[in-house]
């Protein structure tokens, strides 16, 4: 399963709709850090609205992509963590420390420009 | 009532249908979605463990009744047994960051918190039994 990468003007966006499992999330951090490289992108955009659980595992692979993605000079905003999810983060004993957050979509983008213009 | 879910975990399908499997019980059984994802990561965090260190084993998912009690207690029990070489050192595995395997460190501190009752059986060359309980409020 490939989650798609939308591009809009210098950045990208992805929207996660499936079920993230290891080999889907694996691939997606190589596709994402492909297509930043191909475009030349500023910045990323990725909402996790549909996503139901974040284990310690999918957390790590979220946070080396945006580890990953600021070494290519893209930066990364998350987006539309559930309720649910941050609690269990939390619980976790999880910080994404520095990576920028956001509610949706539209204030992902907003922060990006916000980032970008600093 | 005896619901009960097996899951053999021998690849990563295994994680992933372990954890649909008790988000499943776990609404079923009325639990919150804070307290269904918890215990849908709880599950993950257990599988991933038997699929990285032990190759193989199985998550079994059960639904508990205590009528003996009043009010009567419902919840949901998670065991994770494998044949895998075991855990030498409870207490380190229980820290918060250790990992021998360049991971967080986070899954067994995490199952703990995010569960109510947490027990480990683990002898070296023999295997490991994890059991966690969520109660339902
Ligand atoms: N079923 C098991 N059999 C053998 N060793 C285990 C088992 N489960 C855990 N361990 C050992 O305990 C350590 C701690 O496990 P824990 O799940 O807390 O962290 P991790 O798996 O290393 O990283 P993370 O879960 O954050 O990705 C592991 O690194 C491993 O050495
Ligand atoms: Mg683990």
């Amino acid at each position: 399963m490939r989650i798609p990468i939308l591009k809009l003007h210098k950045y990208l966006l992805i929207s996660v709709q499936v079920e993230l499992d290891d080999q889907t999330a694996l691939q997606f951090q190589e596709d994402l850090l492909n297509k930043i490289h191909q475009e030349g992108s500023l910045g990323v955009v990725i909402d996790l609205t549909s996503v139901e659980m974040i284990d310690s595992y999918i957390a790590k692979v979220l946070g080396d992509v945006v580890d990953m993605s600021n070494l290519m000079g893209a930066k990364v905003v998350l987006t539309g963590i559930q309720p649910a999810v941050a609690i269990t983060l939390i619980d976790m004993g999880i910080m994404l420390h520095e990576v920028p957050t956001a509610l949706d979509l539209e204030q992902g983008l907003e922060k990006l420009q916000q980032e970008l213009e600093d | 009532m005896g619901i009960q879910s097996n899951v053999e975990v021998q690849t990563e399908w295994g994680i992933v249908s372990a954890r649909q499997a008790g988000r499943n019980l776990a609404k079923e059984a009325g639990f919150s979605s804070v307290d269904q994802a918890r215990i849908a990561t709880a599950i993950s965090e257990l599988a991933r463990n038997i699929y990285l260190y032990a190759n193989n084993g199985e998550i079994i998912i059960e639904f508990l009744e205590n009528e003996n009690v009043s009010p009567p207690r419902r919840g949901i029990k998670i065991t994770a047994r494998d044949e895998g070489p075991g855990i030498d050192n409870i207490r380190n595995a229980m820290e918060d960051g250790y990992t021998t395997s360049g991971g967080l460190g986070a899954g067994l501190p995490g199952v703990k918190r995010l569960m109510d009752e947490f027990d480990i059986d683990s002898r070296s060359g023999v295997g490991t039994e994890i059991t966690a309980i969520k109660w339902l409020r």
